[in-house]
């Protein structure tokens, strides 16, 4: 029997010479999938199934599967999954690899796959042994390892590094443990070259030859190696990255290499590459003086330019398409997205044209078709969708005039539309950058769009449905009291006798939420969740269709009452614990010794001398792309094969906005800032007026979690980060931070001008400059203001992961969703007349690109959710803060348990 | 640590030896010889034959067939004899359902470590009867079931996520079982009846830790069974996956027992001997039950299908499971003997 790697899922994988490259998937992988990772933190493992299944069904020999994500429990996440997955044949036929950096995760792992799995990865990182230990469980597990050539001294990476370390790991396993050879897969990590550095030139020659060395001289064992590091000074430059790539692997599989993480949409055939770029690359990776003559990386550098987005280039350059018909220059501005010559195109097609309206229906309409087309295909992303739109306005704005004319003379017929929507953010609510997307791509698909804006009444909305005779109502919340202000209004439709569909949509909205508490509110018609905007046109287009409706109606409630189902069953079947008992398991952090410093100041502090230049290094750029539906993490974003040049140019229009609002002073931000002496009792922090701490100033309440914890995790509340009183003295600090009002009154010019993609992008530059100062205060705070880290020198971009010490959490958000505590920091701050901000009655901040919290300074507060809470807790934090319990229970609705779920089990 | 650097036992390289020279012999069904004794609660709880059962229970014990080996233990002793002297080389404990997990239902968890050392002792004695009277070294092999819980499948259909157990539970288990045989003289441990491959990866994992302890390793025979037609485990692996599920135990053998009879076996038996190196082992059941769950294959007829694994060349061990009986041993190992057994490498 030859000595082959033998894996197994449900199905065999033997690895036999004639597979001369295993290609690992890593879209399971939240370090390696943003889409994945949000899908796991939102524990959406059936969309999370769905991604493995589609890597299966395109071909992956294994799944690599990692859940090294921060904010969840990496261990519970990886257990659930691969239970789940288990359960599907069609997934678990292939065999898994279990990637954490923890082993307590990968130890986890193990105990789930019935068959074969790969564990990626252990090291001799922290001595002999810890890694003989984790190999043998490993052996007695039945996994096969990938081993990192990494020792204590650190990652190898020169050919003796490399080679000795691997050759020592292997004779531990060999010798020492009786691990199969064949089942070790060495990793001798592959590092970035033409990074101008010196020293970094010979890695690829050092990976490349100790592959060769490890596969002549480790007798059956395996060579695997992620492949993207190694180009990594060529962010941005996708055909030089994927050449850099099939170079490398051309000669690293040559020399053995036969297992790797590679992004399948970013490889090219070798043999295929530009001659000039090819040599360039193999001057590079085998570090060659080039022919040319200078180093390899300056060579490289030179052609590197010339490749850049070549492909790109060409098309905004080239001005070919100027010669075509006018219909066809027509679709190409839509879809290209080039309002440069359109008003003229519109004005020739008009004179061509019997009657403006015809421009419109014909040619303008049939360019949006081929948009809306490939749109729904995701060939054409968001951004690109709204510059259409924009196209499309500017183009509409050219044939108004004669239109009115025309109606005017002959009394004529309007123009027809495929439906008319109403779309309005809910009263309390003033987050409204989803809702203008959902309208633009609706507008770009024929219908017509009465858009109400944002804290609109409930009242108004019916009353402008019914004057407009609307086909259906659009609504968006982002902050959890908008999701009762929804429930009432379906309740409102239904007792005033509507039966258009109710669209639910928005940061905090979900589908089981409209399933379980908007849909049975209105049962005349038909409230559907839409997910985001590339949904909205298909959901309305059923919903509105006179053959589909009826079919497509009753499979959503179909849907909706199984998830209802579902959504009662695990509901009942959650451990909750009586408040006393999670209190009983609070975390309790040992104060004794602990000293904080005092803050340099107390009351508030107005800032307003914001540079604006200065907050914009603060900006964490991958919510941006979120915003515009474009999943991805920043800045890996730009090498997707798919969306990478839609994230691009949008990135390269939010930087020439950005410059804009640099220079012209578009935003005035003000901040204000404030710290208390302060003591837990209990659940609250106490805040007291002086250092005397003799006299209480104001309260923060705050809720603990009543979820059943596993051994050792603790119930937590955020009073449990703040010193008890009567131990040491520690304090509570607050801030609220806006951008201005101005974005607003920008983006309603750029509306005005017909231009829905620059007042979308306004706006959401607004939302991250808020972000970002949020972030740069904070950081002022550490250093300066409360000052209990004088020397923190992390870079802006490095505060992206938050490794610094303290949180500042926000009343309304996961750890404390109760948003009247807001109240409370508002008057502590006189925040209103610092800084403008007010609050709405559902207590949003307006203007919408705002944000406050609190500042808690100890090293292990971390942030967590308060997830589900019961009635008990309810009532004594009502009883503690002053609260009618029917108030309480109205603001914590969306985390309250139900309040008697035995007769709810009866029922049912 | 664990290793697969221990030396080997004796016993081991013994078998190992003998199965390069011959086909073994392994014992038929315990479950029906123990039926024909038609034994009542009493008897089960051992009243009368001076082994009253020392393990305090509420449970009725009537089935609960492992805990005779503690309280009819000449009854289980005369069983495991007549099939030595029909030709078995190695004989299985009573011990199939003798884990913390099965006995819950009996109410007898805490009396699992002495049923297993009861099992393999008692089995132990048979043996070395059966040496002295012909002069043939004998082999016990200690039985570890499947238990009655499945780690890699959910019992709810309605939460395909849910384990009703856990893989540290059946290694804790196991565990003890492993233990207990090892420390009442078995040579070999058989892990049978593998539905669930995970549950099988427990026990597995648990001989690496008794072996860790002991300083020695114990020759491992594993044996699954495929009771569908897709040629699947319960748990959906195909026989090569299952294999290389199995691999890293190093078994003594690996094979197929119980299930739908010889000849339904024969495709899977082939799979597997093409691809695991090590010996293979077949125990069929006596064909399908009848519809009163009797098996009514006749030793001949059993037999003649075991043959055709051996004339093919596929096995080094056979033996019978449910509804075979000495008769049935005897003549497979008559119907098996004119042929050499599978080529080890």
């Amino acid at each position: 029997m030859s000595r082959y790697l033998r894996l197994s899922g449900l199905e065999p994988f033997t690895l036999t010479p004639d597979i001369p490259f295993v290609n690992i998937g890593e879209r399971t992988n939240v370090t390696g999938s943003a889409r994945f990772r949000k899908m796991i933190v939102a524990r959406d493992y059936a969309a999370a199934l769905d991604v493995a299944r589609d890597q299966v069904e395109n071909g992956a020999q294994i799944l690599d599967i990692n859940m090294d994500e921060g904010l969840i429990d990496s261990q519970a996440a990886m257990v659930a999954f691969l239970n789940l997955l288990a359960a599907e044949p069609d997934i678990a036929r292939v065999p898994v690899m279990i990637d954490s950096s923890k082993w307590e995760v990968i130890e986890a792992g193990l105990k789930c796959v019935q068959g074969k799995p790969v564990v990626n990865s252990i090291s001799l990182k922290e001595g002999e042994e810890i890694f003989r230990h984790h190999a043998a469980l490993c052996l007695a597990y039945g996994a096969a390892v990938v081993v990192m050539a990494f020792d204590e001294e650190g990652q190898a990476d020169s050919f003796a590094r490399k080679t000795g370390i691997c050759a020592r790991a292997y004779r531990i396993l060999v010798e020492e443990i009786g691990f199969p050879p064949e089942d070790i897969i060495f990793d001798p990590n592959v590092f970035a070259v033409a990074t101008g550095i010196e020293e970094h030139d010979n890695y690829g020659v050092d990976f490349i030859e100790a592959t060769r060395w490890i596969r002549q001289n480790l007798p059956h064992a395996h060579v695997s190696g992620g492949v993207s590091n190694l180009s990594f000074s060529f962010r941005g430059n996708e055909p030089v990255r994927a050449a850099m790539h099939a170079v490398f692997l051309y000669h690293a599989i040559r020399a053995g290499m036969d297992m790797g993480i590679v992004n399948a949409g970013q490889l090219v055939v070798y043999d295929q590459i530009d001659p000039e770029l090819r040599e360039a690359c193999e001057d590079v990776v085998l570090n060659r003086v080039p022919k040319a003559g200078g180093t390899a990386t300056e060579r490289m550098l030179e052609v590197a330019e010339k490749f850049r987005g070549g492909a790109r280039e060409e098309k905004t350059r080239d001005l070919a398409w100027r010669d075509w018909p006018v219909e066809k220059r027509l679709e190409h501005a839509l879809v290209n997205g080039i309002t440069e010559f359109i008003e003229a195109d519109t004005e020739a097609a008009r004179l061509l044209a019997e009657r403006p309206l015809h421009v419109i229906e014909g040619p303008l309409m049939a360019g949006m078709n081929v948009v809306g087309d490939l749109f729904g295909a995701g060939k054409m992303f968001l951004p690109q969708v709204v510059k259409s739109a924009r196209v499309m306005k500017q183009a509409v704005a050219v044939l108004l005039p004669y239109m009115d004319a025309e109606k005017a003379a002959r009394g004529g017929e309007g123009r027809e539309t495929a439906g008319k929507i109403l779309m309005a953010t809910v009263k309390g609510d003033v987050h409204d950058i989803g809702k203008n997307i959902v309208g633009v791509v609706l507008a770009c698909n024929n219908y017509e769009i009465v858009d109400l804006g944002v804290m609109v009444p409930p009242q108004k909305i019916l009353e402008v449905a019914r004057a407009e005779k609307v086909d259906a109502i659009g609504l968006s919340g982002l902050i959890t009291p908008s999701l009762d202000e929804m429930v009432h209004l379906a309740a409102e439709m239904e007792r005033e006798g509507f039966d258009i569909p109710l669209l639910i949509g928005g940061a905090t909205t979900s589908k089981v939420h409209t399933a379980v508490k908007i849909a049975p509110a209105y049962s005349r018609g038909q409230a559907v969740y839409v997910l985001d905007a590339s949904r909205a046109v298909g959901v309305v287009g059923a919903l509105l269709s006179p053959t589909q409706k009826a079919g497509y109606q009753a499979q959503i409630r179909e849907d909706y009452a199984q998830i209802a189902a579902r959504h009662a069953r695990d509901e009942a079947a959650k451990v909750r614990l009586p408040l006393a008992a999670a209190r009983a398991n609070a975390l309790r952090l040992d104060w004794s010794g602990y000293a904080v410093p005092a803050p340099q100041v107390f009351g508030p502090r107005v800032i307003d001398d914001w540079d604006l230049a200065e907050v914009a290094r603060f900006i964490d750029w991958t919510p941006f792309f979120h915003a515009w539906e474009l999943k991805g993490v920043y800045p890996r974003i730009f090498e997707d094969s798919e969306k990478g040049e839609a994230a691009r140019a949008l990135f390269a229009d939010a930087q020439a906005m950005l410059a804009q609002i640099i220079a012209e002073r578009w935003f005035t931000p003000r901040a204000v800032v404030g710290f208390w002496p302060a003591n837990a009792q209990g659940d609250d922090i106490r805040l007291y007026t002086d250092e005397t701490r003799a006299e209480d100033l104001a309260t923060f309440f705050t809720l603990r979690q009543q979820t059943g914890k596993r051994e050792g995790r603790p119930n937590v509340a955020l009073a449990d980060f703040v010193a008890p009183a009567g131990t040491v003295p520690d304090y509570l600090g607050g801030f609220v931070v806006t951008a201005g009002p101005e974005e607003a009154e920008i983006a309603a010019r750029f509306e005005a001008a017909n231009d829905h993609y620059s007042a979308i992008m306004v706006k959401a530059l607004a939302d991250r400059f808020a972000e970002a100062m949020a972030e740069a205060l904070h950081q002022r705070v550490r250093r300066e203001y409360w000052g209990y880290a004088p020397e923190e020198s992390f870079a802006p971009d490095q505060l992206v992961g938050e490794p610094y010490r303290g949180i500042r959490p926000a009343p309304g958000y996961p750890a404390q969703p109760d948003h009247t505590e807001k109240l409370t920091l508002f008057r502590l701050l006189d925040a209103e007349a610092a800084t403008g901000v007010t609050l709405t009655e559902s207590m949003a901040m307006w203007p919408g690109s705002s944000v406050s919290g609190l500042y808690i300074g100890h090293p292990e507060a971390y942030y967590f959710g308060l997830a589900r809470i019961e009635q008990d807790q309810a009532a004594d934090y009502a009883a503690r803060k002053g609260m009618a319990l029917t108030e309480v229970q109205r603001w914590l609705a969306p985390v309250l348990g139900s309040a008697a779920p035995a007769a709810a089990s009866v029922a049912a | 640590m664990l290793t697969q650097t221990l030396p080997r036992s004796t016993a081991f390289a013994a078998l190992e030896a003998l199965a390069r020279d011959r086909i073994l012999i392994l014992d038929g069904a315990m479950g029906t010889q123990i039926q024909q004794l038609g034994l009542s609660e009493a008897d089960f709880l051992g009243r009368g034959s001076g082994c009253a059962c020392r393990h305090a229970t509420d449970h009725p014990q009537k089935g609960n067939n492992d805990l005779l080996v503690l309280t009819q233990p000449q009854a289980i002793e005369e069983i495991h004899f007549r099939y030595a002297m029909a030709g078995a080389d190695i004989v299985e404990t009573n011990t199939f359902s003798a884990t913390t997990i099965a006995q819950a239902d009996y109410g007898l968890e805490g009396a699992v470590f002495d049923l297993n050392a009861a099992g393999a002792r008692v089995a132990r004695a048979a043996m070395d009867r059966a040496e002295a009277t012909d002069g043939r070294r004998r082999f016990v092999a200690g039985a570890v079931g499947p238990t009655n819980r499945t780690a890699s499948l959910s019992p709810d259909v309605n939460d395909p996520g849910y384990r009703a157990v856990t893989f540290d539970d059946l290694r804790t288990a196991y565990g003890q079982q492993v233990r207990g045989l090892i420390a009442g003289g078995a040579d070999i441990l058989l892990i049978e009846t593998i539905f669930d491959t995970l549950n099988a990866k427990a026990a597995i994992f648990a001989c690496f830790e008794a072996f860790a302890e002991r300083g020695e390793r114990l020759p491992v025979m594993i044996s699954g069974t495929i009771t569908d037609a897709s040629g699947r485990t319960l748990s959906g692996q195909t026989p090569t996956a299952f294999w290389h599920s199995v691999a890293h135990a190093r078994p003594f053998t690996v094979g197929l027992n119980c299930a739908l009879g010889a000849s339904a076996m024969r495709p899977h038996l082939a799979e597997l001997a093409g691809v695991a190196p090590c010996a293979i082992c077949a125990y069929p059941n006596a064909g399908l039950p009848n519809a009163f769950g009797q098996y009514d294959e006749t030793p001949d007829q059993t037999a003649a299908q075991v043959a055709e694994f051996a004339r093919e060349g596929l096995v080094n061990v056979v033996g019978g499971c449910c509804g075979t009986t000495p008769d049935h041993i005897r003549a497979i190992a008559a119907a098996v003997k004119p042929f050499p057994p599978r080529a080890l490498s």
